[in-house]
């Protein structure tokens, strides 16, 4: 019997082909379509710089998903800590020899592209973590020794992001980390003794802060206080989402983003474009895509024979609902802005990689669902 | 075993976790799409409008302004086509390239240069900045030729103020000129309408019909971007232009008044004494009001400013003058109304060597040699001095005051149409005590009887006095804007108690301008069509001495400072009166041989021009 499915899934091409989730995959397609279309428009309604680059990236990425949902689940355990490791060399390169932009070190120069390290950090260290509590006993979870070996797997990339400065990737790194704790089953009082300590320690964490990560905070508290300075985004985008309406602007026609009232209206505030020409109606959908996508890949983990497919499926469906969540409460004016973006939808290359990877690789466990990993 | 359990528990607590977290999830969900709802469909229509505010901007543009015209229909401040050269400094990419360009071609010098860039240092980045208010066509075309290289440069036809006729009205109309701070903060309608460069009146009746003059900003609406560049244009909502004033002004007679007073300082008025028409008002020196509107020079600002004769200064309303002997006719008649004296009461004029003697103070005739006896149609007629100190001594100077008064003198002519106007001063007991907080003088009272002392009045006043005299003593108000439909209920009641009065008056200054030894009898006109009648009046502008009498100097001996003001107050024509008008010529000696020969030449125009104004009043002057 298990000789039978491994012959089956070494060499059934065909019947994997038919294993893909392809109710995930035409919603990552028409999430594609979506984000192109946006990103056209942010263009002004031509096909310009940011729409190319964007569909190139998706093409290439989507197919890189495809071939990634090929290969065993097996083959992605097995790279869980050396990819991690790989990618912590990126972060410490990054911070060394990285290309400096706006005032923060986030990239690094591959010649044939510049990538982002940490946007990668943030499915890698899921994929090492599911990895590590994979092969761990349940009643060692708990243990101090694997607490403290996770806490530093959780750190070191964290505080590698937070000196390039990004405060808003590391914390979304440490989320995806926190996740897979979570889901590994750590003890509740962990999380519930952490939140406590750091609501109390809050006041001291600020006064740590930068002045410009003080701004914003305080602009988000009151965004009317400078509202050409440092309101001025939260501000625009409000009104930008607000005066979409029920059915919005219609496609083309949203003045805020038109007019160039939308700061980063390619990456962080797309969601606030998107919102202004479509509305209510629009955003709707969109949000319905996405909760499609989580449902798919936690069904995929909830299907999965392994503990890590398990593991990294729910903890990736987490996170992507995570980063959404933070996004648009940030674009919505729920949240302080932090940098993070949307996603699939955003401009920017490294996180349309890393995301595309973690889709592969839950694509993969369901092309491998059977698949066990000892 | 132990493996399977333990794979088994792990699991559970996964899938537990799975499914707390999903409901969180949901939960969460639930947030966002409140929150969308909120901001799409609860709260849309505000952040629709502010949607709308932020990409549709208004710009004002200044108001086109409301003309003055004359009696007649002819312009007399209107609107030209005024080449400018605006530059708006934030959609200029190089602006420093692009203003020395412009430095080039319009051939600024340094001076000129430094004030534009001090001009763009105070000015927002996007408020135009102005580089060239009033170019010639020459060089404005130059700049049209030259504007591919000039990027962000606008040449800009703007409509701005003319006056046709410079000098002539200047006091009139006063000018207009940039608006400033001052007049935003005192005038509401300016502050509605400003825009940088906004022309608004400055003295006048420009800044005193200010509100129905300056019309209203046409609007144009524009979508703009983030950074108020603006995508295209949206409305166009055109302004109104400001109202036409027409005045009561004749130019024809107003120019002769600019002729006749040139080189000197002085003022003519000249009334129409039933309706209280202004035909004419000049005040000169005068200036042309043109270099005002684009900002006078500093050098001409001096030149007129520093102009001993004062061309500033609107003399017919706001120079006090002693009034000298035209106060006579008042006196007369205050006293005839009082019944003091009788028309043939008669008083002994005995020249210098015996002068009427006061309290030891002693009081002069003009005349070295004395009237010998007069009666008051002689002493008007030769202005004896002598007769009207007896007269008023006998009338008193309060009973003086209240004719003086009735007829105009001591109050404002044009109650609050020009901010310049004088009240004069038409002094009584009352007065000197409350304000001087001395009791009155006799003395006193002896030299207001010849229009000296405390005595102030404007020329405007003079004409107002005379026209009421001529008129037969009825009251009337003077008005400069034709169309002045305030209707005051006490017009044309009598301001004697005896009309008889009156045309003893009136008949005792027919003798004073066409009878031998008349004091103006050199400037009579024979003609009855043209006849007229007047007084004369020498004001002193220092107290004579004992020595000066001696010396007797001539006129052009005496520095011009200390030369006394020539008055002449008349009407005509003397058959059937119509006009009254005063003259004053500051320094120019005395009334009979300066100001009368003035109103010689005005009276045959006046009547002349009288045809002409009645025909254009029954429209048959255009018929024609």
């Amino acid at each position: 019997m298990y000789q039978y499915r491994r012959f089956n899934n070494k060499n059934g091409f065909l019947q994997k082909f038919g294993n893909l989730d392809y109710i995930l995959l035409s919603c990552l397609l028409i999430l594609g379509f979506i984000s192109l279309a946006t990103m056209y428009s942010t263009d002004g309604g031509e096909v310009l710089f940011h729409t190319r680059s964007h569909f190139i990236k998706f093409v290439v990425f989507f197919s890189m998903m495809l071939v990634i949902s090929f290969i065993n689940i097996k083959f992605w355990f097995s790279l869980g800590y050396l990819s991690y490791a790989v990618i912590l060399g990126m972060l410490i390169w990054t911070i060394n020899f990285g290309i400096t932009a706006s005032g923060s070190k986030r990239w690094i120069d591959l010649y044939f592209l510049n990538i982002q390290p940490s946007e990668l950090m943030k499915i890698f260290i899921i994929l090492c973590l599911a990895k590590y509590f994979h092969r761990m006993k349940a009643q060692h979870v708990n243990s101090f020794y694997s607490l403290c070996f996770s806490l530093i797997i959780i750190f070191v990339p964290m505080s590698l992001v937070i000196i390039q400065p990004d405060l808003g990737t590391s914390l979304l790194i440490a989320i995806s980390g926190i996740v897979v704790l979570w889901f590994a089953g750590l003890n509740h009082k962990y999380f519930f003794y952490s939140c406590l300590l750091s609501i109390i320690s809050l006041p001291i964490i600020i006064s740590f802060l930068k002045p410009y990560q003080k701004l914003r905070v305080l602009t988000f508290l009151n965004p009317d206080r400078d509202p050409l300075g440092a309101g001025y985004q939260i501000i625009q985008s409000k009104i930008a989402v607000g005066s979409g309406g029920i059915t919005g602007k219609g496609f083309l026609k949203g003045t805020q983003s038109y007019l160039e009232f939308l700061p980063e209206k390619h990456t962080d505030f797309i969601f606030t474009l998107f919102s202004e020409e479509f509305g209510f109606v629009g955003s709707i959908i969109l949000l319905l895509i996405y909760a499609i996508i989580i449902y798919r890949i936690i069904r995929i983990g909830a299907l999965a024979r392994s503990y890590f497919a398990k593991l990294f499926c729910y903890s990736f469906g987490t996170s992507i609902f995570i980063y959404i969540v933070i996004n648009m409460s940030m674009v919505l004016g729920l949240l302080p802005i932090v940098g993070s973006p949307l996603p699939i939808m955003s401009y920017g290359g490294s996180s349309m990689l890393a995301t595309m990877i973690g889709f592969g690789i839950v694509m993969s466990a369901k092309t491998h669902s059977e698949q066990s990993i000892a | 075993m132990t493996n399977i359990s333990d794979s088994a528990t792990k699991l559970n607590s996964l899938n537990r976790r799975m499914f707390i977290l999903a409901a969180a999830k949901i939960i969460i969900l639930g947030g966002i799409v409140s929150r969308l709802f909120f901001l799409q469909v609860k709260e849309n229509k505000k952040y629709l409008t502010l949607s709308d505010k932020n990409r549709i901007r208004e710009w004002k543009l200044p108001p086109i302004r409301g003309e003055f015209q004359d009696y007649f229909g002819n312009t007399i401040a209107g609107n030209f086509e005024a080449y400018q050269l605006h530059i708006i400094p934030e959609e200029v990419e190089d602006f420093r390239y692009v203003i020395y360009r412009v430095k080039e071609l319009l051939e600024l010098n340094e001076k000129q240069f430094k004030k534009i860039i001090k001009k763009k240092n105070e000015i927002k980045p996007w408020e135009t900045l102005i580089v060239a208010d009033n170019l010639s066509w020459e060089k404005f075309s130059k700049i049209n030729n030259h504007l591919y290289d000039l990027n962000g440069v606008k040449p800009v036809i703007s409509i701005s103020r003319d006056y046709p006729y410079k000098e002539n009205f200047t006091h009139i109309l006063g000018y207009v000129s940039q608006a400033n701070e001052n007049d935003l903060l005192t005038n509401k309608n300016i502050k509605e309408k400003f825009v940088p460069g906004l022309k608004v009146g400055k003295t006048g009746l420009e800044r005193s019909f200010e509100k129905k003059l300056i019309g209203s900003n046409s609007v144009e609406r524009y979508e703009v971007n983030a950074y108020g560049r603006r995508i295209s244009q949206l409305a166009f909502q055109k302004g109104d232009k400001g109202e036409t004033i027409k005045l009561t002004i004749d130019t024809k007679i107003q120019k002769l008044t600019n002729k006749l007073l040139k080189e000197k300082a002085g003022s003519i008025c000249v009334m129409d004494i039933y309706t209280g028409a202004i035909i004419a008002m000049h005040s000169s020196p005068s200036f042309d009001p043109n270099s005002f509107v684009f900002g006078i020079s500093q050098d001409e600002w001096q030149l007129i400013r520093n102009n001993p004769m004062k061309p500033l200064v609107n003399k017919s309303l706001s120079g006090n003058y002693s009034p000298g002997s035209t106060i006579k006719p008042i006196v007369a008649l205050s006293a005839l109304e009082n019944e003091i004296i009788s028309p043939d009461f008669t008083v002994q004029c005995k020249g210098h060597e015996n002068p009427l003697e006061l309290y030891g103070e002693t009081y002069h005739c003009w005349k070295k040699e004395g009237h010998g006896f007069v009666n008051l149609r002689e002493a008007m007629k030769q202005s004896c001095d002598t007769y009207f100190y007896e007269v008023a001594r006998r009338l008193g100077v309060d009973r003086l005051s209240v004719t003086a008064k009735k007829f105009g003198l001591g109050q404002k002519v044009f109650k609050d149409i020009f901010d310049n106007e004088k009240k004069g001063l038409v002094p009584n007991t009352e007065w000197k005590k409350n304000a001087l907080g001395r009791n009155w003088v006799l003395g006193e009272t002896i030299i207001t009887g010849i229009g000296q002392g405390f005595i102030q009045t404007t020329p405007i006043q003079l004409c107002l006095m005379t026209a009421q005299i001529a008129n037969g003593g009825y009251k009337i108000y003077p008005k400069i804007v034709a169309n002045d439909d305030n209707q005051y209920t006490d017009k044309f009641t009598p301001l004697y108690k005896k009309s008889r009065n009156i045309k003893i008056v009136q008949d005792a200054m027919f003798s004073s301008t066409n009878e031998v030894r008349g004091t103006s009898y050199r400037s009579r006109l024979d003609d009855p069509k043209y006849r007229f009648a007047g007084k004369t009046g020498t004001s002193q502008v220092k107290k004579i001495t004992e020595l000066d009498r001696e010396l007797d100097l001539k006129t052009f001996q005496i520095p011009y400072e200390e030369r006394d003001h020539a008055l002449y107050v008349a009407f005509g024509p003397y058959k059937s009166p119509r006009y009254a008008l005063s003259i004053i010529i500051e320094h120019g000696g005395s009334g009979g041989t300066v100001a009368a020969p003035l109103a010689k030449e005005l009276f045959k125009m006046i009547v002349d021009r009288h045809e002409i104004r009645k025909n254009y009043d029954n429209k048959k002057y255009l018929d024609i």
